[in-house]
């Protein structure tokens, strides 16, 4: 069964149409990357799926969204559906509190405070982020004093540290430099086995490389959605091609 | 070896004879911050002149008379009445700065009405905070001068000065903290008072001193409100003066000015404590 179903979706940015008629069904345990010019709004879209648009004043939005085939903009709990879609944000964005503080913000959040399963949870999400050898003798130190690098990388520790079903990565990669970005795909294509992944980039190779699946975008429309393979060998579309070869965006 | 990327006299001196207006903007701007600096350090050196060779420990005694004129009483009731302050006015300023900025929709009509009386308010001249504390507070509640009463008139004082820097304070916590704590799953709740009021301590703190600062200054309001008799107070309900208001009283009977001089040593140096105090504590909170 797909993780997300969204159908006849439609958003607006007060009067700004910024999605027009969107529909997809993304499967799980495997990555999918929203790929497009700017302002096509694979960002937005991005964030409909654990509605953080929410926080947006004069955001509309219409059509349905279901996660597992549970409608989330009906009876379901903000903060739980944002448990279960965790989200990994543009620019590195750890609080500023030492690093174990910011693993355990999550589950303490969610009603876990006894200090030994804590550490337990602090300890796997650092190792499932590829990060613990780097910080295990610094937890208790600020995470502003980290690299670019290591905090996107803590963030993505964080995320996973509320055990999450989804991660949506807003451009992960776009404040980092290239090597802490195939880091951050390695840890992506090792990450597909366990989460399903929604990845936004700016970089056609990137999408390339990592992704099973890839959504174009255009001023608000689904252009393409396909096995990314495809998309990017023999597009369907013109305008897809003339994307990914470099022609406009 | 002198770095190379310093500039020499010479080249300097070459650099200002080829434009004289620089020259002058120079010697403008150096003037200024020399004049500023010289009236801070004669104003503090006059006092401390005029004044550390009169604190004599008479001045420290429990109970004040004509004969020793002692600043105690005067000490312990500023200390009590900026704690009574700050405790009533501190939570109210915090909490509603919170609700305005967090809580509030952007543009409402309430936050913008709100936003506008606390300006006009931090505008009103003491004595007007005074008259009111009088007519209120003394009068129609039956407080009469009392430690309750003054504390109450200066809490309004400072209500919006601890409110617009706690706003500001809130504001400048980027918003990618809130983000990163909404996509985790936390309320707006846990996202305040975990991730962003602590974020904004140094910027409340600030304000904070801001406000001690009034009320320790603070003598207009106070006379009409909290009387000036000059005992440690026994209850809430005792007329109290602050060291401020004791300096009035000193220098305006005319007979006490040595010892109205040493009031403004301990009131000087109380606040220059009271600065580096809260320097280092914001300092603290930062690093965390």
């Amino acid at each position: 069964m797909d993780k997300f179903t969204i159908s006849n979706l439609d958003l607006y940015y007060d009067d700004f149409h910024a999605l027009k008629d969107v529909n997809l069904n993304l499967p799980p345990n495997e990555i999918t990357a929203f790929i497009g010019p700017s302002g096509c709004g694979k960002s937005t879209l991005l964030k409909s799926l654990n509605r953080m648009n929410d926080l947006v004043e004069g955001c509309r939005i219409t059509g349905k969204v279901l996660l597992d085939g549970e409608d989330i903009y009906g009876d379901m709990n903000v903060n739980h559906l944002r448990k279960r879609v965790g989200m990994v944000f543009q620019k590195p964005n750890p609080f500023p509190m030492s690093i174990y503080d910011n693993i355990a913000y999550g589950p303490r959040t969610h009603g876990i405070h006894s200090r030994a399963k804590l550490d337990d949870i602090v300890e796997k999400s650092l190792r499932d982020a590829a990060i613990w050898e780097e910080v295990k003798d610094r937890l208790k130190l600020s995470a502003l004093g980290m690299s670019g690098g290591q905090q996107q990388r803590l963030c993505i520790a964080r995320a996973l540290a509320v055990e999450p079903e989804v991660l949506l990565m807003d451009e992960p990669t776009s404040a980092l430099d290239p090597i802490s970005t195939s880091k951050i795909e390695d840890l992506a294509i090792e990450l597909k086995k366990d989460y399903t992944i929604i990845m936004v980039t700016h970089n056609m190779q990137q999408a390339a490389r990592i992704s099973d699946k890839t959504v174009f975008f255009l001023l608000g429309e689904v252009i393409e959605y396909g096995e990314t393979e495809q998309v990017f060998s023999v597009p369907n579309n013109k305008k897809t091609e003339d994307y990914i070869t470099g022609r406009f965006g | 070896m002198q770095a190379m990327n310093k500039q020499t006299w010479k080249q300097k001196a070459k650099a200002y004879r080829s434009s004289p207006l620089s020259l002058f903007l120079l010697i403008l701007v150096a003037l200024a911050s020399l004049i500023t600096v010289c009236a801070l350090l004669f104003l503090i050196g006059y006092i401390m002149v005029k004044g550390i060779p009169n604190l004599t420990p008479s001045l420290f005694a429990w109970t004040y008379n004509t004969e020793n004129v002692s600043l105690l009483p005067a000490l312990i009731n500023t200390i009590l009445m900026t704690l009574l302050s700050l405790l009533i006015a501190g939570p109210l300023a915090i909490f509603a700065a919170i609700y305005l900025v967090e809580y509030a929709k952007r543009g409402n009509k309430l936050v913008e009405i709100v936003r506008v009386t606390a300006e006009t308010l931090t505008g009103i001249p003491s004595i007007v905070y005074g008259l009111f504390g009088l007519l209120f507070f003394v009068t129609t509640l039956k407080w009469g001068y009392s430690l309750l009463a003054g504390a109450f008139t200066l809490a309004i004082m400072i209500l919006p000065v601890i409110m617009r820097t706690t706003e500001e304070a809130l504001g400048s916590v980027p918003d990618t903290f809130r983000e990163g704590s909404f996509g985790l799953g936390a309320g707006r709740l846990r996202t305040v008072f975990v991730v962003v009021l602590p974020s904004a301590v140094p910027g409340i703190l600030s304000g904070v001193i801001l406000a001690i600062g009034r009320i320790v200054g603070e003598t207009a309001a106070l006379m009409y409100t909290a009387g000036t008799v000059a005992e440690v107070p026994s209850s809430l309900l005792s007329s109290t003066r602050t060291l401020s208001v004791h300096m009035y009283a000193l220098s305006s009977e005319g007979l006490y000015t040595d010892q109205a001089y040493a009031t403004a040593v301990v009131l000087l140096i109380i606040v220059l404590l009271i600065n580096w105090l809260s320097g280092a504590l914001a300092k603290k909170v930062k690093k965390g």
